[in-house]
């Protein structure tokens, strides 16, 4: 019957949130297996991630550095590319913006711009690398993004030795005009909580890529390129310049995210600072369909895992989080082909 | 294994509100074939999915031998005997003929391993045995069309189908091929084997099928015997009505030259030459044929013409500006339209919306789109009357592109590519695959862009097409312009010589005409 195929189509629809429904039962299952309760841990999970206003800002703390690198990692598979680089981006972005924070001389607010400017811009010209070489000589991406994550973080710790301040491994401080204020001077119910105004640039940069990439001419040509690459260079994009300034932009996008830490939480940039968030970021794109709405969700699912995760440690191994994590992953990447054949086989 | 007796009662399908197929009833005994025609969109290749267990059917039901089945995929349907050879094969290109055909029901020898050698003997005492010639040792990628169709032919019997279902399995064949597809296939039903074929060319169902249903707008028109039904009555109920054949056509001079080709040589993927010093010029009000049997370099010269691959030589000129060797971007902003011969790979997006399509390669245009904006509500609106007026069927502009048929997907082309104002269009097989209503309407589409005064340079495999819409013709073979002409002074005979190379002398006698109707007119 036609409305019966009008709800697979919806549960096809709502596919990410079965999968993070199976992941939270399938997780149930190692809960209990430690002897602790399962319905129990989530709610403390829960209630410790969204229920106080301190909790609530650490878990937007650690969705921040997700919405960007899921924004990266999103743009770029629209247009048809696996950026796996983006932690690498994310690294330069950040070193970028803690030398450009401590050391330009510039007055102010201008000096804050500054700083997250050379932050978009080292990740740009880190991605625009692997964009240049899949461009001109066809190679891939993937691969090229992973050597350039290992080149980034020794080529920091190497340029880092010159900067880092006596027996750290962290640079100075960035001037004060290049500390990104924390929302709870706005908002006191946030006391304590380090989420700071990174979050707002990522929130406006969700908006910017979803307007880029579905109402401007520019945005087309790179879906087209994504979508059916030899269609698009009959309709005279070139496919080249597209995959390179897609590269590029997600480059900027996972750059722009190392402002979170390095100028909205901790004001220096430190080794291995970036924790792994670009990496997650390919799950909280792919968990958010590639459309930055559902990066946004999905980053603050994500986060509040991050953050929740923490919380519960006391009563089950912080490792917990990270079964979860990939358990969501799994379920991400199977429910929809799964529902997909369930409502050819029954509707 | 005998030939099961199927049929299909009853069966309803729909998608959202559109009724894809209708209470349509099917009977294929054993040993026959039946033709299924019918419109683009009238639902035939929907009910070929319903009987192969590609969709399920919201209503109705399928009887194999007396007994109601359900087949929930392929696999299932295949079980009974059934196999389908698709309109795009479904074939390893990399793969020998022989591992194609076994695929998925690999022959092993010990531990496990595969037998290659038995795989090819098996392979080949098939296609002995059916009359089927190809070589088992061969790579796909090595085979003309027709060879990889004989393949997809051979994966089925192999999967002991009794049944096969045949879309529009002459679309991509040569004239020959088409002769040695239907040898085949007489043979298959000789042997007790029944047929189902969907296709467009009505004579082609004279020609070959004993039973013929015609669907229209997803219900059984009429369904006869073929011997008791003739061309014109298949066609007035397939249409609704008897198309005007293309008559009227306005006498004028062709104006100043809008695509002139100097010299023009291409290579081919391989390197090789495939056009060789080709020249010519189409000029304003004009519409030129390019008639030649597919792979005589045709691909080669509207891809270069289209600014998709650089010409080893020559120069190519559009409007009078030099765009040989430029990107595909200036040959379009020279004023270039452009229907391409392989609507998925190059005419359309599939994931994009009907809307978004039909600004594909326009999305730089200032008239389209406002500053760096394009998309959203305004795009949606502005599609709307042309794919009204192009009868794209179902007319939603947020539809996804690739959940169209074949033929509505030939008209969304048709609908951008002739209502840009160009001043040049290369039309390449601008009607393959679009059903009568459609062909005509396109036609007459052309007819009108030449009259406004357009050059139109047209490649076809269909003569008759040619014949009806050409000014002038030129004749491709091997790379090189052989003939030049024009429809007055030549007939489907003389131009099939040329083609061939075969006219080479002159003064030869012609051979024979060749039994079968096929093919080259969508209306005998």
């Amino acid at each position: 019957m036609s409305d019966r195929r009008a709800q697979w189509q919806w549960l096809v629809a709502l596919s990410p949130l079965i999968a993070v429904a199976a992941a939270l039962a399938a997780g149930a299952v190692f809960i209990a297996a430690i002897g602790e309760k399962p319905l129990e841990i989530y709610a403390l999970l829960f209630r410790e991630a969204f229920g106080t206003g301190y909790g609530l800002g650490q878990t937007l703390f650690r969705a921040t550095p997700l919405l960007f690198t899921g924004l990266a990692v999103a743009l770029a598979f629209r247009a048809g590319l696996f950026n796996v680089g983006v932690e690498g981006q994310l690294y330069v972005g950040g070193f970028a913006a803690a030398l450009a924070g401590a050391y330009l001389p510039l007055p102010g607010p201008l000096l804050g711009v500054a700083a997250v400017l050379a932050a978009g811009l080292a990740g740009a010209a880190w991605g625009a690398i692997p964009g240049a070489l899949k461009a001109r000589f066809g190679a891939h991406e993937v691969i090229n993004t992973i050597m350039l994550n290992f080149i980034a973080f020794s080529l920091v710790s190497w340029a880092g030795r010159a900067v880092f301040l006596p027996a750290t491994v962290h640079t100075r401080d960035v001037g004060l005009g290049a500390q990104l204020p924390r929302l709870d001077t706005f908002v006191p119910a946030l006391r304590g909580a380090p989420v700071n105004v990174s979050l707002l640039l990522g929130l406006v940069l969700a908006l910017v890529v979803a307007l880029l990439l579905f109402r401007t001419r520019l945005g087309y040509e790179l879906r087209a390129v994504g979508q059916n690459a030899s269609a698009a260079e009959y309709g005279g994009v070139s496919i080249g310049h597209a995959q390179m300034l897609a590269m590029a932009l997600s480059g900027a996008l996972a750059g722009l995210g190392g402002s979170n830490f390095v100028l909205g939480y901790k004001h220096y940039f430190e080794l291995g600072f970036s924790g792994g968030a670009g990496f997650i970021g390919i799950a909280v794109a792919l968990l958010g369909r590639n459309h930055p709405s559902g990066v946004i969700v999905a980053s603050l699912f994500f986060g509040a895992l991050a953050y929740g995760g923490l919380v519960v440690n006391q009563r089950v191994p912080r490792e917990l989080v990270e079964v979860l994590m990939a358990l969501v992953i799994l379920f991400a990447i199977c429910t929809r082909p799964l529902l997909e054949r369930a409502a050819r086989r029954w509707a | 294994m005998s030939t099961p007796h199927v049929t299909l009662r009853g069966i309803t399908r729909r998608f959202g509100a559109l009724v894809a197929n209708d209470r349509v009833t099917l009977e294929l005994p054993p040993g026959e074939i039946h033709a299924l025609v019918g419109e683009n969109g009238a639902g035939k290749s929907t009910l070929m999915k319903v009987l192969f267990g590609l969709l399920q059917p919201d209503e109705g039901e399928i009887v194999v031998d007396g007994r109601n089945v359900r087949f929930a995929d392929p696999q299932a349907a295949m079980r009974h005997g059934l196999g389908m050879v698709h309109q795009h094969f479904m074939l390893v290109d990399t793969l020998t003929v022989a591992e194609n055909v076994t695929l998925g029901r690999e022959t092993q020898a010990r531990f496990g391993l595969l037998a290659p050698g038995d795989a090819e003997r098996e392979v080949a005492a098939l296609a002995e045995r059916h009359r089927l010639p190809v070589d088992p040792k061969a790579r796909i990628s090595q085979l003309s069309v027709g060879a990889q169709q004989r393949v997809e032919i051979l994966k089925a019997l192999y999967r002991g189908a009794r049944v096969l279902i045949l879309d529009e399995p002459t679309a991509v064949l040569t004239p020959q091929e088409v002769d040695e597809l239907f040898a085949v296939l007489r043979a298959l039903v000789a042997e007790g084997v029944s047929i189902v074929l969907i296709t467009h060319k009505l004579a082609e169902v004279k020609a070959l099928a004993s039973r013929v249903t015609v669907l229209r707008g997803g219900k059984v028109a009429g369904s006869a015997m073929v011997a008791d039904t003739s061309i014109e009555r298949m066609a007035e109920l397939m249409v609704g009505h008897v198309p005007a054949p293309l008559t009227e056509r306005s006498h004028r001079a062709p104006g100043a030259p809008l695509l002139e080709v100097q010299g023009l040589e291409v290579r081919d993927a391989r390197h090789l030459p495939a056009v060789r010093d080709v020249s010519f010029a189409v000029r304003s009000g004009e519409i030129v044929g390019i008639a030649g049997v597919e792979g005589n370099g045709q691909h080669e010269l509207i891809e270069c013409l289209a600014g998709l691959c650089p010409p080893a030589r020559g120069a190519v000129r559009i409007a009078g500006v030099a765009v040989s060797g430029h990107s595909a971007r200036e040959h379009r902003a020279a004023g270039l339209a452009h229907i391409p011969s392989d609507r998925l790979h190059r005419g359309l997006v599939p994931d994009m919306s009907l809307a978004e399509n039909l600004v594909l390669g326009l999305q730089r245009r200032p008239d389209i789109g406002t500053g760096p904006w394009l998309g959203g509500h305004t795009l949606e609106d502005a599609s709307r009357a042309r794919l009204q007026e192009y009868d794209v069927r179902p007319p939603d502009p947020r539809a996804f592109a690739g959940r169209l048929s074949g033929g509505n997907q030939q008209k969304l082309i048709a609908a951008r590519e002739l209502t840009q104002g160009a001043k040049a269009i290369l039309a390449a097989h601008p009607t393959r695959g679009v059903d009568l209503g459609a062909i005509d309407f396109i036609h007459r589409r052309l007819l009108a862009e030449r009259d406004a005064g357009r050059a139109v340079l047209l490649v076809s495999s269909e003569l008759s097409e040619i014949l009806a819409l050409s000014d002038r013709i030129l004749v491709l073979y091997e790379g090189r312009i052989v003939h030049e002409t024009t429809p007055a002074a030549t007939d489907e005979r003389t131009l099939g010589l040329h083609m061939t190379g075969r006219a080479s002398h002159t003064d030869a006698p012609l051979p024979p005409r060749n039994g079968t109707p096929h093919a080259s007119g969508g209306l005998a």
